[in-house]
């Protein structure tokens, strides 16, 4: 799932960026990536792409700054889910 | 989120409320400065407060391209309640997407039946296009939040009962929900606008204004990227769908005049000149119906895609509202140039639509980002 999930969101990355390797613990604002518009999209392709619904308080910076954290953010909104699932 | 759409009978009823009763008040309410305690109630009565609501909370539950049809109609017949309409929207849209669950206990019913009218706080005197320049503060304290700061050409404002504010917190550009008559605020109305005259701005003052901390709306420090960027993408659908019926209105008032207007041995729909004006308004009327339709399909979609489809609409249909009125207000001639006209009211209008919601120049260059962006 991990495997997927990550190389989902890189790929998304890659193709606004239009960078052709990205390592999943690059810092992406560290390359300028990202601002209000990137980090508005950046939520929207997450929530659609993977069905989830990400609270308010996972939305903070850290949770997007890598490729990494955006796999971990998506996995727990999943994991939420699988539970509450009857 | 998830809609009950929109039906053919919704869109059928818009359409005539806007034509038969709406637009027939436009000049009257363009020339008073205000919209009339009577169009509000029909407002009302016709739930269009709650546009965006869901219908446990009294509202219609309208999808996006619903709501881009409303839009459309209304910005037909009038482009200040448009705008009164769409101001007020997106602060109930906001706290239907980001509140918690007391918020939208709260402000949900009182919102939809529009015995509480919204008002979107974003415009500083020298914070428009760059809304990454905002100085309003919010501080934290031992009880909330103290609010300071002056927010200008808030749409809606002189009757709004409950502001959406965005103000720079420790973390960051967050949102708060003001009350009217929160100790410190002080709304001032302003008038004389070149169009949308009838939309009913204020500036407001913030003063020490204290707030309890569930004022705060969506992710503290996290609010222009969620909360006022996805409204914002409700409002500039608005405004595009708008301009269709800004385009719309201009093409069904010179169709009218071309008919009936003799100009010497011909009727003024006979010169080729006056054919041109005609072929360009009806043909950007629908390339502009056509990208609306779009954007408002993407957003139904939560597609990334959505945010450079509604830039694209917005841009097209306000500049192509302006070139349209401007041309309405040439065939009329002089009939054209009396304030009451429709060609006239729309021209101001139009102007207004290329500097609200993201001016033309700004869209010009995030479209342009994103074309190079999206290059393979």
């Amino acid at each position: 799932m991990t495997t997927a999930v990550a190389t989902d969101i890189r790929e998304f990355v890659q193709r606004k960026h239009r960078v052709s390797e990205l390592e999943d613990s690059t810092d992406i604002f560290a390359l300028g990536f990202i601002n209000s518009l990137f980090a508005m999209q950046l939520v929207l392709f997450l929530e659609n792409r993977f069905g989830i619904r990400i609270p308010n308080d996972e939305l903070v910076l850290d949770n997007l700054r890598t490729v990494t954290a955006m796999t971990g953010l998506v996995e727990r909104q999943l994991a939420t889910v699988t539970r509450s699932a009857p | 989120m998830t809609t009950t759409g929109t039906s053919p009978a919704d869109l059928t009823a818009f359409h005539r409320l806007a034509r038969d009763e709406l637009a027939p008040l436009a000049a009257e309410m363009d020339a008073e400065e205000r919209v009339s305690r009577a169009v509000l109630a029909r407002l009302t009565e016709t739930r269009l407060w709650g546009a965006l609501l869901p219908a446990e909370a009294g509202g219609l539950d309208l999808d996006m391209r619903g709501f881009a049809v409303l839009h459309e109609e209304i910005g037909r017949a009038c482009s200040s309640l448009r705008s009164l309409l769409v101001a007020h929207s997106i602060v109930a849209w906001a706290i239907r997407r980001w509140g918690c669950a007391e918020q939208v206990s709260s402000w949900s019913a009182p919102l939809a039946s529009g015995r509480l009218l919204g008002g979107f706080c974003l415009t500083e005197p020298d914070a428009g296009s760059d809304a990454a320049a905002l100085t309003a503060t919010a501080t934290p304290t031992e009880d909330g939040w103290v609010l300071d700061g002056h927010k200008t050409w808030i749409t809606g404002g002189a009757i709004a009962g409950l502001f959406l504010v965005f103000a720079r917190a420790p973390r960051g550009v967050s949102a708060f929900l003001v009350a009217a008559g929160t100790p410190g605020l002080r709304v001032i109305p302003r008038t004389g606008l070149l169009g949308v005259r009838a939309s009913m701005p204020a500036d407001l003052e913030l003063d020490a204004c204290p707030l309890r901390p569930e004022a705060l709306l969506g992710p503290e420090g996290f609010g222009m990227p969620t909360v006022m960027m996805s409204a914002l993408d409700i409002g500039r659908l608005s405004v595009a769908a708008g301009c269709v019926g800004i385009l719309q209105a201009c093409l069904d008032a010179s169709l009218d005049h071309a008919a009936n207007r003799r100009h010497g041995d011909r009727m003024l729909g006979d010169h080729q000149l006056v054919r041109r004006m005609i072929a360009n308004m009806a043909t950007d009327t629908a390339a502009a119906r056509l990208l609306c339709g779009e954007a408002a399909r993407l957003q139904d979609a939560a597609d990334p895609g959505a945010i450079a489809a509604t830039w694209r609409a917005k841009y097209f249909a306000s500049t192509a509202a302006t070139r349209a009125a401007a041309d309405a207000v040439q065939l009329h001639g002089a009939a054209g140039c009396t304030a009451t006209s429709v060609p006239a009211r729309c021209y101001r209008d139009a102007k207004i639509m290329e500097i609200i919601e993201g001016s033309t120049e700004i869209q010009q260059l995030v479209i342009a980002h994103e074309a190079y962006g999206e290059r393979r």
